[in-house]
């Protein structure tokens, strides 16, 4: 069947916003009054955005780049959505660790009252995830992102205990201040160009030349999305938050949510809107390199599962900034499949973690021990994550990290190449810590009675696992050309993204 | 000195004006929100002095009359409401082929009767924004804070 002939086939770009913006609502009509109303709802819709998102594969291979007309107003004087490699890739990073997480959640956010109200809140995040992907329109960009940034605000507070109103109201702050710097970017960008279309803003600077306002602008967008994804001097926010929040909401924000507002819109922004140059090249990769390692080390002293988890994030996002900041072709690559890698076992050591709190309800190290021998899928399947995260061949995490540190060596960066094979290290050494302290060794006498949990929590964990063994494959040559290199295409172009956007407007 | 305690809110004075003034300002509202399309204002700044006219009940007669005009239950179904409305007249654009593609027959313009969608998004908009913002207010009021032994 030839999906791009189909009449339906280009609306499907505003259902990714549709769908969870309507069930979200529908949710917090419907979720209180009719019972189990906001687990199934969750999940169909969920699982309708995967396979949606699926579909959009295959539509950027039949038709290339796809530019829709919201409201049927031509762009630059309407808003558009952009379909390509990357929004693809993306959207599949994003669909499929929401689909496994509201899997998850089913048993797990039992114990919470108000259920309903942490899938509309879970679903509003999804919809602005989704519409910073799919946007082609710089202040469309902020709105979204200001809608996944509140509606995760509430969700680090979704336990209202002391810890996490802290945790919530620190995240506010910094988050604020990054949407304030964003804002302020947009502004001078537009007092510029006069235009808010990413498309158009990028041909407007080819036509201004080199200008004074754009490495503002470029400096407060390196602080805005730079908060966003916890970058080294502005992460202070993330040990905090992330942990704060309940299991699947610490997956979804490790795992995704600082990835699409912060590294996708910084990429997007960076090597498609205002062009990389030299300088932002070398201070992206400065600032990577510096995440990994201090991330890195951070990590190595917490005794708090969440919180070693979290700080591990910040150590491999420096890696994918650092990736993409070489804008060589193979960086790029390397990049996003370190992010798609990460995404997945991110998300599966979180969800771990939850599981272990959701057993033994503690999260510290030093209080657990010989969890294997009571729950052999959640011991398995973290030690599958583990073992990814730190880049033990054959598991995905190793061939993201051997292609990032051979795409330094290619770009002739050798103290960075070594410094990410240093990190690689450090991250195997708090790996196995959490390992050695959580899952071998002998079981703790107050943890005698714990149980595996639930069935639709293992579901999950096992699915994720399975990712994390097989994601190596997606580097096979017939893959690779319709998923990954898709997506390093787009980047690769750099500001030629102008003339495809209105090259593809029918 | 009882006579106060039995009667929650403010004084006689303030009461007897905003007897007056409450129609007036809700009448206003709707009245911004209804022309959003052809002078300025429209669904946010009407629904902005429609939850107002509701607080200033609040404000002067205390809230057991304002929740009683409009509970804090039919405020959150309204909130909700009008998100799925407005997202409803977007998904409708489909008829026309694009997603918020104004699809209505639009009449003349400057007319109340024009612009199609538009007034509707205008009066979905209305419903969000004035029960989002009562229900941030009356969730401010009641809030109770759970005291915790240490």
């Amino acid at each position: 069947m030839n999906l791009a002939s189909l009449p339906v086939s280009h609306n499907l770009l505003p259902l990714f916003v549709a769908i969870p913006l309507g069930s979200a609502f529908l949710v917090s009509l419907l979720g209180k009054r009719v019972k189990g109303f906001s687990d199934t709802f969750s999940n169909v819709a969920t699982f309708s955005l995967l396979s949606i998102s699926l579909l959009s594969i295959l539509l950027v291979k039949h038709s290339g780049t796809v530019v829709y007309k919201v409201g049927g107003w031509i762009p630059p004087i309407g808003i558009c959505m952009v379909l390509d490699g990357l929004t693809s890739f993306m959207l599949v990073t994003i669909n499929l660790i929401a689909f496994l997480v509201t899997i998850y959640s089913i048993s797990y956010m039992e114990r919470y009252t108000a259920k309903w109200k942490f899938y509309t809140l879970f679903l509003l995040m999804l919809a602005g995830m989704n519409g910073v992907i799919v946007t082609g329109d710089m202040f469309n960009l902020f709105v979204f992102l200001e809608i996944a940034s509140i509606s995760s605000y509430a969700l680090v507070a979704f336990g209202v205990e002391r810890e996490e109103l802290e945790a919530s109201f620190k995240y506010m702050v910094m988050g604020i201040m990054a949407s304030l710097f964003i804002l302020l970017g947009i502004a001078f960008l537009y007092s510029l160009t006069s235009t808010l279309n990413m498309a158009d803003i990028s041909r407007t600077l080819a036509k201004i030349g080199d200008n004074q306002t754009v490495f503002f602008v470029a400096a407060l967008f390196l602080m805005g999305f730079g908060l966003k994804a916890a970058l080294v001097p502005f992460h202070s926010w993330l040990p905090d938050a992330h942990p704060s929040a309940p299991a699947p909401i610490s997956a979804m924000l490790s795992g995704v949510l600082i990835k699409a507002l912060g590294v996708y819109a910084l990429a997007r922004i960076f090597l498609n809107v205002l062009g990389m140059t030299a300088v932002s090249s070398s201070i992206l990769m400065v600032l990577g390199a510096i995440s990994m390692v201090l991330g890195g080390l951070l990590a190595l002293g917490q005794e708090d599962i969440k919180r070693l988890f979290a700080y591990s994030s910040i150590s491999q996002i420096g890696y994918v900034v650092f990736a993409i900041g070489m804008g060589t072709p193979l960086g790029i690559l390397a990049g996003l499949f370190h992010l798609f890698n990460h995404a997945i076992f991110k998300s599966l050591l979180f969800l771990n973690s939850g599981s272990i709190e959701y057993a033994t309800g503690t999260r510290d190290l030093r209080k657990m021990g010989g969890l294997t021998s009571k729950m052999p899928v959640t011991g398995y399947s973290s030690l599958v994550g583990s073992m990814s995260i730190s880049g033990i061949p054959p598991l995905s995490g190793f061939w993201s990290k051997l292609l990032i540190i051979l795409a330094a060596i290619e770009a002739k960066h050798f103290i960075f190449a070594s410094i990410a094979v240093l990190v690689s290290i450090l991250t195997l050494a708090y790996y196995l810590k959490v390992q050695k302290l959580a899952f071998f060794g002998e079981l703790k006498d107050s943890l005698k009675g714990i149980k595996e949990v639930p069935l639709t929590m293992k579901l999950s964990m096992i699915a994720l696992s399975i990712i994390c063994i097989f994601g190596g494959l997606l580097l096979i040559p017939g893959v690779q050309k319709n998923f990954l290199n898709l997506a390093t295409e787009v980047l690769v172009n750099g500001t030629n993204y102008a003339q495809i956007i209105f090259g593809s407007i029918k | 000195m009882n006579k106060k305690i039995k009667q929650p809110g403010m004084t006689l004075i303030v009461k007897t004006i905003t007897r007056l003034t409450v129609g007036l300002i809700l009448l206003y509202g709707i009245y911004i929100v209804t022309h959003g399309h052809i002078s300025p204002g429209g669904g946010f700044a009407g629904g902005v002095i429609i939850a107002l006219s509701f607080i200033h009940l609040m404000l002067a007669f205390g809230k057991d009359l304002a929740l009683r005009k409009l509970s804090e239950k039919l405020a959150a179904f309204f909130e909700s409401f009008g998100a799925i409305m407005f997202l409803t007249i977007g998904l409708l654009g489909f008829i026309g082929g694009y997603f918020f593609f104004n699809f209505i027959f639009k009449g003349k313009p400057f007319n109340l009767f024009s612009a199609g969608i538009i007034p509707l998004c205008n009066i979905a908009i209305c419903f969000k924004v004035g029960a989002g913002l009562f229900a941030v207010f009356v969730a401010l009021i009641l809030l109770k804070v759970p005291i915790k032994k240490e």
